[in-house]
This record gives C-alpha cells, sequence and structure tokens, in this order.
C-alpha cells in the first residue's frame, strides 16, 4: 500500500492520473464484472440449486456434486474427456517440435511449408470437421477409398466405437498442430548462436545439440505450450459435436458436451452449472501447478 | 545407413529427407480443401465414385448458386461479417484504451484489477455460458446478436486484447507522453494522437486476431441464437448437414464460401500474424 502511494505520488497530475487511469479502463471493468465476474458467481450459486428453465428454483446445497459423484454418466464423459487429452497432447507437442526443428532451417521455400502447415488453424473448427467428417465416411470416404487402392478395405471410422475417438483425436492434432509449431519456431529462434557454435565446437551432433542447447532452452515455451494445449482439450467440444454428436454409443461424449446437452438441451442448469464448475476446478488445478512445477524444472526462467 | 563418410552427400540426403517430410505432412494438411473444393464442384453421383476423383468430369458451378436457394446463405454471410466487423472494432478500441492506462497511467489499484482481469482469462466459458443464458433471457435478448457482439468484446476476448494492446504501450518511451503534456496535451489526446499511431502493429495483430475469432466462433451461436434468420456462418453450415441429409456437394460449396475470407485475410496478413502468435504466445 506505502509502496504504491510513494510510486504514484500526489499533486494535481497525480490526481489527474487517478481519474484518467480509472476513465480509460471503465468500460472493460464495467463490462467484464458485469459479463464476467458476475455470471461466474451465479453460476456457483445456480450449482447449488435445482435450477430449471421455467418456475421458481429452490437451494439444495452440495445435492448437485453429489450427485455428479455418482452419476456414471459423469465418470464415463470424464474418462473420455482424459483419453481425448492423453491422447492429444503428446502428439501434438512431439509433432510441432518436429516441425519446428525442420522448419526453423533455413531451406528454399520454407514459407509455402509453413503456410500449409498453418491454414488449418485459421480454418473454422466447424469447416474442418465437416470435411474430415466426409473424408472419414465409410463406404467411399476419401480415406477408405485411399485404402481400397492398397487392398484394405477401411472400417466405419466414426461408427466405430474404439475408432471414433482416435479419429477425432487425429483431425483435432492437424487442426491445431500448426499454432504450437509457430511458438517453437519463435522459442527456437531466440537461442543464443553462441550456445551452438560452443556446442559444435565440443563436437555434439545433431541429436546432442537438440538434446543439450535446444531442448533446455525452449523447455519455458514446451511447458507453457503443453499446460494450454492441455487446458484447451478439456475443453473440446466443436469437432465432437459435427463428428460424432458424442456416439457411437456414448464413446465421444467429453464433459462440455455433457455440459451442453444438460444445459441446453434439457435445461437443467443447476446440475449443468456443477459440472462446469468442476471442469473449472480442473482448470484452475492445472494452472496452479503450472505457477509450481515452473519454478522447478523450467530451465533459465530467471533471464526470460 | 552408417556408411555416409562424404559431409555433404550426407547433407544433401538430409535436405531432401527433410523436404520428402515436409511435403508429406503438408500434403495431410492440405488434402482435406482440395477434397472440399473438388467435391464442391461435383455431380451427385460422382462424389464417391471409385477410385477417386480429384478433378470432376464437368464442374458444375451450380451447386454454388443452389446454396442460396436453400438456405439463407446471404444472411449467414451477412451475420457473420457484420458481427465480427463490429466485434473488432469494439475489441481494439475498449482494449487499447485499458491496454494504454494498465501500461502508462499510474493509477492506484492498477495492478490489481489488471491481476483480476488476466487470472478471469482461466475461467472457462462453459461456466459463465450458463448464467449468461438465463441474463439474456431475461433482457430478451435471446436470439438476437447483442450476446454475440457483447460477450467477445467484454468477456475473455476484450481481456486478451487489453493483454495485447499493453504489451505495445509499453515499449513506447514515456519521454515521449511528457512532452506532449507539457505541451498540453490531455490523456485522450495522447491515446488517440501519439500512441494509437505507435501502437499500429498491436492493432493489426489484434484485428486479425479477433476477426479469425469471431469468424470461427461456434458455440456462442449454438447457444444464443435459434432462428435461421440470425444464424453465422459456422453455425448455418453445421445446421446444413443434419438437414439435407449431408448433400456433401453443397455442404462443400458452402464450405469454400465461408471459409474464402478467413484465406484472404490470413494471405494478406500471414507474417503479422504469425509473429503475432509467436509473440502473445511467448509473453504470457
Amino acid at each position: 500500500m506505502n509502496h504504491s502511494r510513494k510510486r504514484t505520488g500526489r499533486g494535481p497530475l497525480a490526481r489527474e492520473a487517478q481519474i484518467a487511469g480509472w476513465l480509460f479502463v471503465s468500460p472493460m471493468v464495467l463490462g467484464f464484472t458485469l459479463l464476467l465476474l458476475f455470471p461466474m458467481g451465479l453460476a456457483l450459486y445456480m450449482s447449488l440449486t435445482d435450477w430449471p428453465l421455467l418456475g421458481d428454483h429452490h437451494f439444495i446445497g452440495l445435492e448437485n456434486y453429489r450427485n455428479v459423484m455418482t452419476d456414471a454418466m459423469f465418470w464415463k464423459v470424464l474418462a473420455n474427456t482424459v483419453y481425448f487429452t492423453a491422447g492429444l497432447v503428446p502428439l501434438n507437442i512431439v509433432l510441432a517440435l518436429l516441425l519446428a526443428l525442420l522448419l526453423s532451417r533455413s531451406l528454399r521455400g520454407i514459407g509455402i511449408f509453413r503456410t500449409a502447415i498453418f491454414v488449418p488453424v485459421m480454418t473454422s473448427l466447424i469447416v474442418w470437421s465437416i470435411v474430415w467428417k466426409l473424408m472419414y465416411a465409410t463406404e467411399s470416404g476419401l480415406i477408405n477409398q485411399l485404402l481400397l487402392m492398397i487392398g484394405i478395405k477401411g472400417p466405419a471410422w466414426l461408427y466405430n466405437q474404439d475408432l471414433a475417438m482416435p479419429a477425432v483425436i487425429v483431425t483435432s492434432v492437424l487442426k491445431n498442430v500448426g499454432l504450437n509449431m509457430v511458438l517453437f519456431i519463435a522459442a527456437i529462434q531466440q537461442v543464443p548462436r553462441s550456445l551452438y557454435e560452443a556446442a559444435t565446437l565440443d563436437g555434439a551432433g545433431r541429436r546432442g545439440t537438440f538434446f543439450h542447447v535446444t531442448l533446455p532452452m525452449i523447455t519455458p515455451t514446451v511447458f507453457l505450450t503443453m499446460v494450454m494445449t492441455v487446458i484447451g482439450s478439456l475443453k473440446v467440444f466443436g469437432q465432437i459435436y459435427v463428428m460424432t454428436q458424442g456416439g457411437p454409443s456414448n464413446s465421444t461424449k467429453v464433459l462440455v458436451y455433457y455440459i451442453w446437452e444438460k444445459a441446453f438441451k434439457l435445461f437443467q442448469f443447476g446440475y449443468a452449472s456443477s459440472l462446469a464448475y468442476v471442469l473449472f476446478f480442473i482448470v484452475l488445478i492445472l494452472t496452479l501447478l503450472q505457477w509450481q512445477l515452473r519454478k522447478r524444472w523450467v530451465f533459465n526462467e530467471g533471464d526470460a | 545407413m552408417k556408411a555416409m563418410p562424404n559431409p555433404s552427400v550426407r547433407k544433401t540426403w538430409s535436405a531432401l529427407g527433410t523436404y520428402l517430410l515436409l511435403t508429406l505432412i503438408s500434403l495431410i494438411m492440405i488434402v482435406p480443401f482440395i477434397w472440399m473444393i473438388s467435391t464442391s464442384f461435383k455431380e451427385p453421383q460422382s462424389i464417391f465414385t471409385y477410385p477417386p476423383q480429384w478433378i470432376p468430369d464437368t464442374f458444375r458451378f451450380q451447386n454454388y448458386i443452389d446454396v442460396f436457394r436453400l438456405i439463407p446463405f446471404h444472411r449467414f454471410y451477412f451475420n457473420s461479417v457484420y458481427i465480427a466487423a463490429v466485434v473488432v472494432l469494439g475489441t481494439v478500441f475498449f482494449a487499447s484504451l485499458a491496454g494504454y492506462a494498465f501500461a502508462k497511467i499510474p493509477f492506484k489499484g492498477r495492478n490489481v484489477v489488471f491481476l483480476i482481469l488476466l487470472s478471469a482469462m482461466m475461467i472457462p466459458h462453459e461456466v459463465t455460458a450458463i448464467p449468461m443464458f438465463l441474463f439474456m433471457r431475461q433482457l430478451g435478448w435471446i436470439d438476437t446478436h447483442l450476446p454475440l457482439i457483447l460477450l467477445p468484446i467484454f468477456g475473455a476476448g476484450g481481456v486478451f486484447g487489453i493483454f495485447v494492446m499493453r504489451q505495445f504501450f509499453i515499449t513506447v518511451p514515456t519521454e515521449l507522453e511528457e512532452a506532449a503534456m507539457i505541451d498540453g496535451c490531455n490523456r485522450f489526446r495522447i491515446y488517440a494522437r501519439i500512441m494509437l499511431p505507435i501502437a499500429k502493429p498491436g492493432m493489426a495483430t489484434l484485428t486479425i486476431f479477433t476477426f479469425v475469432t469471431i469468424w470461427n466462433e461456434f458455440f456462442d451461436p449454438l447457444i444464443f441464437t435459434n432462428s435461421r434468420e440470425l444464424m453465422t456462418l459456422p453455425l448455418g453450415l453445421s445446421l446444413f448437414t443434419d438437414e439435407v441429409g449431408t448433400a456433401w456437394q453443397y455442404l462443400m460449396s458452402a464450405t469454400v464460401m465461408a471459409t474464402l475470407p478467413l484465406l484472404i485475410v490470413f494471405f494478406l496478413a500471414q507474417r503479422r500474424f504469425i509473429e503475432g502468435v509467436a509473440m502473445t504466445g511467448l509473453k504470457e
């Protein structure tokens, strides 16, 4: 408190800064309070009620949360969400890192490759999912047609309980890998040249250079990207909505899809709110974990 | 593999291998788009012919015209364009205003407010969507475009905008402001006349980001609109899959048209956009 008073100082200029500062931020702060903080609080209250679409609601304490814990479908969708995340994140990070390594070298025509890999990031997830749904079509989708050319009869990708989720994971990785790739390229380009020169003098090969110079220097980015990708994966919705609608037999029904179903199809707002808060707590824990772990194993943190 | 003594030969091979790998991955990325364009020109009966046909025998341009007859596609288009425009303008204005204050005006509580804003970015949209739906219903704003415009400007998208703009304003030397103040400029004039022109790259980054996000937004239109007349492109397209029993040729021509503006924007702003992604991703 004392510190800030010292810094802001006194006098007419300082008073002017108080007024101007608050005036400048007031539209955003007001909008933010009304459209983010207030609904956040209301959602918490709703999660403690049996809020229906019409009519009165009753305060029921933690009953929704108790029901969540005994809801078999909740555990199913949670498992599906974890499956999606556990499948997507390593694939995405490894592929993005590999591509960044290839694309941060000076090769002719590198811009074309970067663009090709980045274009899906720009494209609407819905468009991407619709087109992939066509590609996955059972009898005559492009993938199965190509498979047929080498004599394999392709499966019903999106209608098979064991294959639907992996199929969605693959399209999701391809959709977003370019984003992580760009972040990695930026990080790799910031590694000081001198370190590479030193490594070369020490006789390190390409693999050695990667594991002893590049990777340690870009761990902050890798780590940040990983956490962001995990959080993003926990919120997967659009591709599920378009490609599988949660099926077949709930094998791709994920947490946000379940929340959407409960809230906006069945209008069980109370129960849906408690599900949403469970999602919030998971995200919160991951974010806090990120801060804790960051200090521990992220190299070079102090210099950033 | 081990017997490759000549380093220059080895280098050539490795470059060749890199190109091969990159070409393969790029193809996988691009094939869906080529297939989409190819299908958009096909006759219904030639969509699923075997072997796959990359270039249709006859180009059926009619598909593109029929889309407008089958669904209110021009409405979807118009809605998407004007919502994106309003949201971009609003976000850039309000976010740059706040971003400037957070970067340059030393007011009390500045850091606390900024921290609260930033921490709110991790609130999952799904949590606030449920009360927002009720709130908007109370106001009679369900099935209007107001939620689709206000929520991104003042919600997480706006907070992200503040963050981006603040990064840019921070780099502006304070002397510039002080000189202007001595000349009798007030804060708003400093912001409008000195700061905004300097922050043009930041505004461009934010514009592209916001445009792309809004153009692709799906969840909010799904929740807040019901009538066809009010739908935006992503929602309109997804609706199209079930209703016509998936007439792929129409769906694909609609999809091509919905993707086109984005690809044009991307082509024009490619460098800046990728740099913007890298910048904001790293500084977080």
